[in-house]
């Protein structure tokens, strides 16, 4: 490793609070809430991590993902969708040629208590199906011993087996116990070689939450600073309104600025957050509360 | 004075001890300086007979005073109060083992013999009750403030700092120490004019707190005129509160005017009869400190949503 | 290892996605025209025959006009509290008082928006602060003091206490509503009868206040309200039948109050000026200790008398606070104080306005590099963008004299000892912040600064539970929690 975990600056919980809450009174009305809605339907991760999964869902997720609301056109489609490694094929061909990216969980997510031979293997089966990103789950138990150089090691070496593909590093937040060590692990996967860091596998409780992701995003601008290399963040797990996700924008734009409103370095990684996104976009243009019986739920 | 007293005094017979008389000077710093001014004003017994010739302290000996409070006070108040304590308790031992000069010294300027006997009594318990207080007040008094952010939060006593005193006029044993024992209990240093027309027991008392483990600068004795020294006593910008424990309303308002300089704060201490009970309390202590309210976060209390 | 000095690659805070006007209504909010005096239950025209304009700083548009209280006015509201205090309140069961003033609480909670409403309009203050600080805390305090009404006994062991008689309460205008509040709630509540002077540009929350009063059924003459200039306040002072003052504002007329009244046996509480010292040691939570500089010097556009204004970073992370607190600075938005996404709001007054520019002035003409936001100043009203100066020092005047504008001094220390001892060498006393993550540190710190309320990684935090007030030049007293109460109360051995 090339810096030092222990340096990592600790983290005061209840400040971190009384900033969030600052983010959470912010209004958003009118355009820039339309604004707000249409960015935030652009980033989302549309998500399927089940055991039942089978190729038809993910081809009707694909589909939605592709075309949101048809009912509405003009929007925009989201950033990727997310499967497990086996469905990556069957979801490249679903979205051919739409633009919709296909990140595939490896590493033998969500847990990661498998021998990194096997996580590499995961990783690069993932790649080889067409994966264009991969999101990773660090190796909590050791972390929890302080074996820090192993996690940065893990890291760096499922980067390598990314080739072209993204690495989203999944923290799992949850797992973690605290804002420091948030901060912590946030610090070793960025100079490991991650290209996203990612709050949650959207397995455990808690998953995203604003406190944890401000941290992150502190973490993002703080290796900004030093290194003048960008990091993209994804909050996932439990994003389900419109709302919450318009308070995440709030944060990527108090915090980190223009560069990052974009799906090439924020996302959203969830399956029901589309809907209430779409439910207010229409609410909006119409001046009509609307119904979820009014939208698909592929 | 009684005439048996004067007798036993004017005895000077051939082959008599003749008493080596005692030269009474300031008390700053630790030290018994004259005063810089050079002047003195003679204590007289009720017949106008000299006893002694006490210093006249000038504007100068209170402004080098203060400077050994200020010099003295954060050191004072860092002391454990325990430690305060027990060299409150220590002076008291100390007084009670001088306990004769005390007697001799009241009755020279017109005590009776029983008055002087109740006074010094008096003192010596005074000085163990505040040694008692020394550290408990701040139990009393603290507070623990339940705030309803995410943060702990507690009000602590301190002490005001440098304290500066117009002792009471009458009783010049029990009344300074009613002042000095408070203020030095609660972590001040003090500056102190004796009372003008009883001064000797205040130097001899000043020597009971040099054999006291007092460190020098916390107690500063100054005799001389309150009319010559209420200005410099009430203007100074280093001195924090200012006791006035007189009757003087004119002199009161004086003080009150003159503190405005530094907002300073002016504890009024209403002619009191300073030998009874009632003329002690830990409020009295609490005249004399500030009371410092800090907070911290809490890690952990209100989430955002139900965790970190 | 010189990585600290690197500059640091910059961040872009105008983006694409901006925010849309998000204004608060105000079109269920009452303003009269014009206001009387609240003397002894009822609104009286002025024995002065004045009145004055109140002005909205943000636009500079005249809300309403307000009486000028003259000497006569104010002997009339003395005798109207003398009176209620002899006929009813001190008379009045502890329970009995409690229950108004619980009632005075949830009424004023029933009502909050309207008052937040006003006191941004009036006062220019960020409506986000007047609805989640001034009006929410104003309430907490009756709702506080309320409970310490029949419970009184129990507050100074030993002693038994009694209320003063009639009291004088001069407010500032930086919190209009809750200065009221932290004064009215602990003198009431010990049985005594007020006349409130509030501060002539911010005077109409407090005169809603009575409005609110009177609808509580107070029995009448228990508080009335005096508005004017500092003549009212003057004639307030030197009345001879009242029995204390309490005084919120600078530092200057604190100590003419002092004088006023000295000899004459009133009480006094003073909460005068201040300078705090906001101190940031190399291994502070940085990201938080930025917030709480910014909370420090720029809430309230930084018109508060425990501000930050003084900020200390160890000098092996100065570059690095300093990087983050102006990126910060640049999220910070100026404007509309009725708009819910305003963070800093208007300069309350002209006069404030020029003090502050004055400031600024000296403080560049003395060599300090000042900074400031790039944010855009509105046509109208009084404006100033958040700023700071580098490359002060203790002796600059912007250093020593409280600027009550959102105007930052920096400066830089190396040790513990240097820091205090920098932080602890000012006339004022009020409040200090302490950034460390070290706790034997922060319990080192919050020892040996001399100052009555240390924030220890926070800032400019309040609570009706707990006290404050300041050492030295910052006043004399403590309002808030237990003992608050003493500043209201005469102090008698149990018999």
């Amino acid at each position: 490793m090339n810096f030092n975990p222990l340096h990592s600056p600790a983290v005061d919980q209840t400040g971190v609070h009384e900033r969030v809450s600052k983010f959470r009174k912010r209004s958003i009305k009118k355009s820039s809430k339309v604004d707000a809605l249409k960015l935030a339907l652009s980033m989302i991760d549309l998500t399927t991590l089940e055991g039942a999964d089978t190729p038809g869902k993910v081809r009707q997720m694909s589909y939605k993902a592709m075309h949101p609301h048809l009912a509405y056109p003009g929007l925009p489609s989201t950033a990727a969708v997310c499967v497990y490694p086996t469905l990556v094929k069957i979801a490249t061909e679903a979205l051919k040629g739409s633009g919709v990216k296909v990140a595939a969980v490896a590493t033998a997510f969500p847990a990661g208590q498998s021998p990194l031979s096997v996580k590499l293997e995961d990783t690069r089966f993932a790649v080889s199906n067409g994966a264009d990103e991969i999101d990773m789950v660090i190796a909590r138990g050791e972390y929890h011993r302080g074996n820090y150089s192993r996690v940065y090691d893990e890291i760096a070496a499922i980067k390598e087996a990314c080739g072209n593909a993204r690495l989203k590093v999944i923290l799992e937040t949850g797992e973690l116990g605290s804002l420091d060590h948030v901060r912590r692990a946030s610090d070793i996967a960025m100079h490991a070689g991650a290209d996203f860091i990612k709050t949650s596998t959207g397995k455990i409780f808690p998953a995203a939450t604003f406190s944890v992701s401000l941290v992150m995003l502190e973490a993002i601008r703080d290796f900004y600073y030093d290194t003048g290399k960008m990091i993209g963040m994804k909050p996932a797990g439990g994003i389900r309104e419109a709302k919450t996700a318009i308070t995440y924008l709030v944060m990527v734009k108090e915090t980190l600025g223009q560069a990052w409103l974009t799906n090439e370095w924020f996302r959203f990684g969830s399956s029901s957050l589309i809907n209430d996104l779409l439910r207010q976009i229409v609410k909006q243009e119409t001046g009509v509360y609307q119904s979820f019986d009014y939208f698909s739920i592929d | 004075m009684s005439e048996d007293y004067r007798d036993k005094r004017l005895n000077v017979a051939p082959g008599t001890h003749v008493s080596v008389q005692k030269t009474y000077k300031l008390y700053i710093g630790g030290k018994f300086p004259r005063t810089e001014s050079g002047r003195s004003f003679p204590v007289l017994d009720e017949s106008g007979h000299l006893i002694a010739n006490m210093c006249l302290g000038s504007e100068k000996d209170f402004r080098i005073a203060v400077e050994a409070a200020r010099k003295a006070e954060s050191g004072w108040a860092g002391q454990p109060a325990y430690t305060r304590g027990q060299i409150l308790y220590r002076i008291a031992e100390m007084l009670e083992g001088r306990k004769y000069q005390f007697l001799d010294e009241l009755q020279q300027t017109g005590a009776t013999s029983e008055d002087a006997e109740h006074e010094v009594n008096a003192s010596i318990d005074r000085l163990v009750y505040y040694a008692g207080w020394c550290d408990k007040y701040q139990q009393i008094f603290s507070t623990v403030n339940p705030v309803s952010s995410s943060h702990f939060n507690f009000s602590v006593t301190e002490p005001m700092g440098v304290v500066g005193a117009f002792a009471p006029e009458e009783n010049g044993l029990i009344g300074l120490i009613s002042v000095i024992a408070p203020v030095i209990g609660g972590g001040n240093a003090i500056v102190v004019l004796a009372s003008e027309s009883h001064p000797l027991s205040a130097i001899s008392f000043a020597e009971v707190l040099n054999s006291s483990d007092v460190p020098g600068g916390v107690v500063n004795i100054l005799t001389g005129r309150r009319t010559e020294l209420i200005k410099h006593f009430s203007t100074h910008k280093d001195v924090n509160a200012m006791i006035y424990a007189g009757s003087d309303s004119a002199d009161l308002k004086t003080i009150q005017e003159n503190a405005t300089e530094n907002v300073k704060r002016v504890v009024f201490w209403k002619n009191t009869d300073w030998l009874v009970e009632d003329a002690q309390s830990p409020y009295f202590v609490m005249d004399l400190q500030e009371i410092k309210t800090t907070w911290h976060p809490i890690g952990g209390a209100f989430g955002d949503g139900s965790s970190y | 290892m010189d990585d600290n000095k690197r500059p640091a690659p910059s961040l872009q805070f105008k983006t694409d996605w901006e925010y849309s006007p998000a204004p608060q209504g105000t079109g269920f909010v009452k303003i009269k025209e014009r206001y009387e005096l609240f003397i002894n239950g009822k609104w009286t025209k002025p024995r002065s025959g004045k009145y004055f304009p109140s002005i909205n700083p943000s636009s500079e548009d005249q809300l309403t006009e307000i009486a000028e209280a003259n000497a006569d006015d104010v002997d009339r509201a003395v005798s109207a509290a003398r009176n209620a205090y002899e006929k009813y309140w001190r008379r009045m069961s502890g329970k009995d008082r409690s229950k108004y003033l619980y009632r005075i609480a949830r009424m004023l909670q029933e009502r909050s928006r309207d008052f937040a409403v006003v006191e941004s309009m009036d006062g220019g203050k960020p409506i986000r602060e007047s609805r989640d600080v001034d009006i929410p805390l104003a309430a907490s305090h009756f709702f506080y003091y309320a409970g310490w009404a029949d419970k009184l006994e129990y507050a100074f062991p030993g002693r038994s206490v009694s209320s003063l008689g009639v009291v004088g309460q001069i407010t500032p205008w930086n919190f209009p509503l809750l200065m009221a509040a932290w004064k009215l709630a602990p003198a009431l509540a010990t049985g005594n009868t007020v006349v409130l002077k509030p501060a002539e540009t911010t005077s109409i929350t407090s005169l809603m206040l009575a409005e609110l009063i009177q609808e509580a059924d107070l029995p009448p003459g228990v508080v009335n309200v005096v508005t004017g200039h500092g003549g009212t306040g003057t004639a307030l002072v030197n009345h001879p039948d009242v029995n204390k003052i309490a005084f919120t504002g600078s530092t200057e007329v604190g100590k003419i109050i002092q004088r006023a009244i000295a000899g004459t046996g009133k009480k006094l509480t003073l909460e005068l000026g201040g300078k705090a010292a906001n101190i940031i040691f190399e291994d502070a939570t940085i990201d938080q200790a930025v917030e709480g500089i910014i909370n420090g010097i720029y809430f309230n556009q930084g018109h508060v008398c425990c501000a930050g204004s003084r900020l200390f970073v160890q000098e092996s992370v100065f570059d690095k606070v300093i990087h983050k607190l102006k990126d910060r600075m640049e999220t910070l938005i100026m404007g509309d104080p009725l708009d819910k996404n305003t963070d800093v709001g208007a300069i309350n007054s002209l006069k404030q306005l020029r003090k502050i520019r004055e400031y600024l002035e000296i403080g560049v003409k003395e060599g300090g590099e000042l900074y400031h936001t790039s944010c855009s100043i509105p046509s109208k009203g009084y404006w100033v963008a958040p700023s700071l100066f580098l490359n002060v020092s203790q002796s600059s005047r912007i250093v020593q004299e409280e600027i009550f504008g959102p105007v930052l001094a920096v400066q830089t220390f190396r040790t513990v000892n240097e820091v205090i001892k920098k932080a602890n060498n000012t006339p004022f006393g009020l409040s200090a912040g302490v950034w460390t993550d070290k706790g034997s540190k922060i319990f080192q710190l919050t020892n040996q600064l001399r100052a009555g309320v240390v924030w220890a990684n926070t800032f400019n935090k309040f609570d009706p539970a707990s006290p404050f007030g300041g050492y030295k030049e910052s006043g004399i007293g403590r309002e808030g929690g237990l003992h608050g109460l003493s500043a209201y109360l005469n102090y008698h051995k149990i018999i």
